[in-house]
């Protein structure tokens, strides 16, 4: 693995991103806008809001930057550009870690955009730092992109590759607390909870929403999810083969 | 007769795609400083020997060696380049991003990414997206991403198909030019009027090479003046055989 191969990379990505002004738009638009919606919605009760609106912070970037990466590889591989890749000094972990960059530096202005808009334009309001918040949101987007990546493996179409978000992306939003609290569902749904990363995405947020303290618990539940992040990126690297049948 | 000095070598390779044995126990050496050209209908095997060539093929037995290495080991990857069939470039990034980013894997500067893409004649398209190209505009935008490496072994998978026959021409300039200069060019088509501009060829055919041999002798073997004919006469006399 270099470092240097897998900057290029990362900004071979990029610049791909930035030749396609639509896309620009939509990524730094849309979360905001929704968001904006959602505050319209919940006018009546604020507090819902600071609730909901503050989940949503991170479960958008998250969504969007698993589909983004799973489409994104998801055409490298068919396209050949992979097999081309893997015939030059291009280690697996050089493209990996490219995308995580590149997809990363977007969500972070996603997630920016979004959060900025929040904070200062509909009053979320948090007892713990907009920062800490925008922090949780980039790490929860990083794990989207990990498992769009590994997902990408099993999508033999682009077609395939966006319906693996029902499967993969939408329980995990069902189950994290956003549309139900947790303590409220069957045991054994808490159990499926327990076990789903974005779970401790959302238990980080709620922490920060009414707690300015960095707790033990705060980092542990960021550490699990930065686990995720690892197995899901390392599982994906293992899919990348250099040689197939 | 074995060349002295090969710069790929390829013992008893069997390779099966799909549950389909695609390559059936072929052998050939291609000496450096040349042009090999490998011929065959498709579905013969030509892709198949290719990516073997070049390390991405899962091959069930036999071995490849590509410049005293084994194909597709570490070594090799600033050595040899590919030209896949399909051009395997970035719709979405210009031609100049497109031969940049390939330019800056093998560790070349962006002026020596544009004296590739003037190689190849896409000086005046550099600035346009790969997306927007002509077929044979990409297909040259894909070699211009390979010749930047300036690889000892050159790889090409039916490069030809759909160009212009000015810039067909062109290109086989190009690739004697790179053999005079020391490289080894192994590139597949399915034209045979491609073949005399070869050094040597390898006729594949179901998975068996039925020719390994230079076009002259080609043609004196069979007792015929093109290679069209040549090939022909090989393969009834095959089928006669078997």
């Amino acid at each position: 693995m270099s470092l240097r191969i897998t900057f290029i990379t990362a900004a071979r990505i990029l610049r791909q991103l930035l030749n396609d002004k639509r896309t620009i738009a939509l990524i730094l638009a849309v979360p905001a806008l929704i968001i904006a919606l959602i505050s319209a919605i919940m006018d009546a009760s604020p507090q819902m809001f600071d609730r909901v609106g503050l989940i949503l912070l991170a479960v958008f970037p998250f969504t969007i930057m698993f589909l983004l990466t799973s489409i994104t590889m998801q055409r490298e591989r068919t396209a050949g550009t992979l097999e081309r890749l893997m015939t030059t000094p291009t280690a697996k972990m050089d493209l990996v870690g490219g995308y995580a960059i590149a997809f990363g530096v977007c969500a972070a202005a996603q997630t920016g955009v979004a959060a900025a808009v929040a904070y200062l334009w509909l009053d979320l309001d948090t007892v713990g730092s907009a920062w800490m918040v925008a922090f949780i949101a980039i790490v929860t987007s990083v794990f989207g992109m990990a498992l769009g990546l590994l997902v990408s493996a099993f999508a033999a179409t682009e077609f395939q590759a966006v319906q693996f978000m029902p499967v993969l992306i939408v329980p995990q939003i069902f189950l994290c607390g956003l549309i139900w609290p947790r303590e409220e569902m069957a045991g054994w749904l808490q159990g499926v909870s327990d076990a789903l990363p974005l779970t401790y995405s959302v238990k980080a947020l709620q922490q920060v929403q009414t707690s300015s303290e960095l707790t033990a618990e705060l980092w542990g539940d960021l550490g699990i999810v930065a686990g995720a992040v690892v197995v899901a990126t390392v599982l994906g690297a293992a899919t990348l083969r250099r040689r197939t049948g | 007769m074995p060349p002295d000095n090969p710069a790929v070598v390829v013992e008893h390779l069997v390779v099966e795609r799909g549950g389909r044995t695609v390559l059936l126990d072929v052998s050939t050496a291609i000496p450096a400083g040349s042009v090999t050209g490998l011929l065959g209908p498709s579905g013969s095997g030509k892709t198949t020997l290719i990516r073997s060539i070049v390390g991405t093929q899962k091959v069930k037995s036999g071995t490849v060696t590509v410049l005293g290495e084994p194909a597709g080991s570490k070594p090799l990857r600033n050595r040899v380049a590919y030209v896949t069939q399909d051009a395997s470039i970035y719709p979405d990034l210009s031609v100049k991003s497109n031969v940049a980013y390939f330019a800056s894997l093998y560790g070349r500067s962006r002026k020596e990414a544009m004296s590739a893409i003037d190689a190849v004649g896409m000086h005046d398209h550099a600035n346009q997206l790969a997306g927007n190209l002509s077929g044979g505009q990409k297909t040259r935008t894909s070699l211009a991403c390979a010749l930047v490496c300036e690889p000892e072994v050159l790889v090409l998978d039916e490069p030809t198909v759909g160009l212009d026959p000015v810039i067909r021409e062109e290109l086989w300039s190009q690739f004697r030019d790179l053999a005079s200069a020391g490289r080894t060019l192994l590139v597949s088509s399915h034209v045979m009027d491609e073949a005399d501009r070869c050094d040597r060829l390898l006729l594949v055919r179901e998975g068996r090479f039925i020719a390994d041999d230079t076009p002259a002798q080609l043609r004196a073997s069979t007792g015929t003046d093109n290679l069209e004919d040549a090939f022909l006469h090989l393969i009834r006399e095959l089928e006669r055989t078997s």
